[in-house]
């Protein structure tokens, strides 16, 4: 009868994905991807709709079985080992869902009580608990079925709180949330992050994104075709681009072009090009010297949105 | 959501996870199926259908109180009838081929239908409950609830019929008349058989309910096969097939009110229910360890 869960040990990763791939049909949602979820990391997990963001979060749960590949969670297999590493994951998983005829606090001592490692004893004080850390204490009497979907929202996020986690999985938490909700989400991550806890956040907000995460991945058609710290990851997708503003536009380009930079390009207020390795100030020299009136001169480094848009191609459009 | 000043969980163990230690699985399971049953009873749409099952016995009561005011004195059946336990028997008699497999059907569709549609399946799922025990917990829960919806039938019919045509010594089928408690030992016994067989009924619900998102769609498979059970089992020139039907020695539960009770069919018939539910159950298991849930 004497049971315990499995204390946490040090791991690699606390989510490893091996050529994992999962097809449905002759479709694969999923095309062999390797995620590295470092310990303590808030790692954003971005892509387009469709790009099977949630169908490798599902497997990552064990809700959906891979068709090939491996993966470890908190250093053990799933699905095999699931059940003993689950208990230390809380999860949200495509939006909220609870039972509408009962109350918040209802729902959430129904999932407490499908939890064979919770205690009964403390399970209203773990359950107020998380209300509580999620604002909705208030609200805790009233049926699931009379919440907005931001209240459904923060259920779930508490539901996910109901025991202390080493890893929190969650799949757009702040969607459906207003601007002071979001921010709170975003405070929320970074206490758990500072807590100890790693955080795997899905998210279209890009800028929610660059706020919160030191890790990024972005899928693409069922490939992870980006991974690293957010700035690896920007310098690596994405180069940065010399604007030169002024009235001799062609001038300018060809003072670009002679510098060796790349991607040239005359607009309406100037000039464009990648300055690659040559350093700024060796540009501004040289358009003053060939007589450019330069009327500003800027080097833009890509907003994650941007190179968001240009790993996946087609910004927010369902991929096929 | 005040995030950095909240009161932390409480922690009973060094590894943070709170439990404790004397916890079991069959107690887990136990806390589980109570959080079911609980879901099950204050369901709207249940206690509506407790009033549905109750609501026959009570017509029955009440027609055979006022047939028996007519013919005031009058012998035969109607002396036979003068009593709550066959209020309760006639009642299980007449429930049985619809209004209680309907009862099962629809409790079926909630168990993982109902769950996976309403998207609680999964919530559920990464608790994480664990698979064979969910299935295990909902099974035992569905069992209960049929055993409810019995309970409610028989123990409506005692107790109206009681209150209209009196509780006194009971004739049974054979003829020799019984006292009040062996009487409802027996109703007991009938009520217990009549179970039984819904609980081999709900194994086929609890896998139909894994093949579908859809609670309705799983509640009118049921209901479909039990029906279609019966109505195969009215036609005389399906005779070969009649043994094996489900519902073919439902109707047995009459005889525990023969003297001696008669144990023939009803032992064969729960053999049959045990069949039935062994094979489903199995089919249920095996399809959802497996299943993907994409809900």
């Amino acid at each position: 009868m004497t049971q315990a869960a499995p204390s946490p040990t040090r791991v690699e990763a606390a989510v490893a994905t091996v050529g994992l791939r999962k097809t449905f049909g002759s479709q694969a949602a999923v095309d062999g991807i390797d995620m590295v979820v470092p310990p303590g990391a808030v790692y954003g997990f971005l892509g387009p709709n469709g790009s099977g963001k949630t169908t490798t979060i599902r497997m990552l749960l064990g809700l959906v079985h891979a068709t090939e590949g491996r993966i470890e969670v908190l250093g053990a297999a799933v699905p095999d080992a699931a059940g003993d590493i689950l208990p230390r994951v809380g999860s949200l998983v495509e939006g909220p869902a609870f039972h509408p005829y009962l109350s918040g606090r209802a729902n959430l001592a129904r999932l407490d009580a499908a939890d064979r490692f919770a205690d009964p004893a403390t399970s209203a004080v773990r359950i107020d608990a998380a209300l509580d850390r999620v604002g909705l204490l208030a609200a805790a009497r009233k049926k699931y079925r009379a919440y907005s979907l931001g209240m459904r929202q923060r259920l779930a996020i508490a539901a996910a709180l109901l025991a202390p986690r080493d890893l929190l999985v969650l799949d757009e938490p702040t969607n459906g949330l207003d601007p002071q909700g979001t921010r709170e989400v975003r405070h929320l991550v970074a206490s758990l992050a500072a807590d100890g806890a790693t955080v795997l956040v899905s998210s279209h907000l890009l800028s929610e994104v660059e706020q919160m995460c030191s890790h990024v991945g972005v899928m693409r058609e069922g490939r992870l075709v980006a991974q690293g710290t957010v700035a690896d990851v920007r310098s690596a997708g994405a180069r940065a681009v010399a604007e030169v503003t002024t009235l001799d536009g062609e001038r300018a380009a060809g003072v670009l072009r002679e510098l060796g930079l790349a991607g040239v390009a005359q607009t309406t207020t100037g000039a464009t090009a990648v300055p690659g390795e040559v350093p700024p100030e060796r540009i501004v020299a040289a358009l003053v010297a060939a007589g450019v009136g330069v009327r500003a001169f800027a080097v833009q480094s890509p907003s994650l949105e941007d190179l968001f848009v240009s790993l996946t191609g087609e910004g927010f459009d369902v991929s096929g | 959501m005040s995030a950095a000043d909240a009161p932390a969980p409480p922690r009973t163990e060094p590894d943070g996870r709170t439990r404790s230690a004397g916890t079991g699985t069959l107690r887990a399971s136990v806390r589980l199926l109570r959080s079911e049953l609980r879901l099950i009873v204050g369901r709207r749409r249940n206690q509506a259908g407790m009033l549905v099952l109750a609501a026959v016995p009570v017509l029955i009561a009440v027609a055979l109180r006022v047939s028996a005011g007519d013919e005031e004195g009058g012998g035969g059946l109607l002396a036979l009838a003068n009593n709550g336990i066959f209020v309760a028997l006639t009642a299980l008699s007449v429930e049985i081929a619809l209004f209680l497999p309907l009862a099962v059907a629809a409790l079926s569709g909630d168990t993982i239908a109902g769950e996976a549609n309403q998207g609680t399946l999964r919530y559920l799922l990464t608790v994480p409950v664990g698979r064979t025990r969910l299935l295990a917990v909902k099974y035992v829960s569905l069992v209960i609830g049929a055993a409810i919806g019995v309970l409610v039938v028989a123990g409506t019919g005692v107790v109206v019929g009681g209150a209209l045509l009196g509780l006194g010594p009971t004739t049974l089928l054979s003829g020799t008349q019984v006292g009040v408690a062996d009487a409802l030992l027996r109703l007991a016994l009938a009520g217990a058989y009549v179970t039984a067989g819904l609980a081999a009924l709900a194994a086929i619900g609890l896998f139909v309910s894994t093949l579908t998102e859809q609670p309705i769609g799983a509640m009118i498979a049921v209901t479909v096969i039990s029906t279609a059970m019966w109505i195969m089992d009215a036609i005389p020139q399906l005779d070969w097939m009649h043994p094996w039907l489900l519902v073919h020695r439902w109707s047995a539960f009459a005889d525990a009110f023969r003297d001696p009770i008669f144990w023939d069919t009803m032992r064969i018939g729960l053999a049959v229910d045990l069949a039935y539910a062994a094979v489903f159950g199995a089919l249920a298991w095996a399809r959802f360890a497996r299943k993907d849930v994409t809900s």
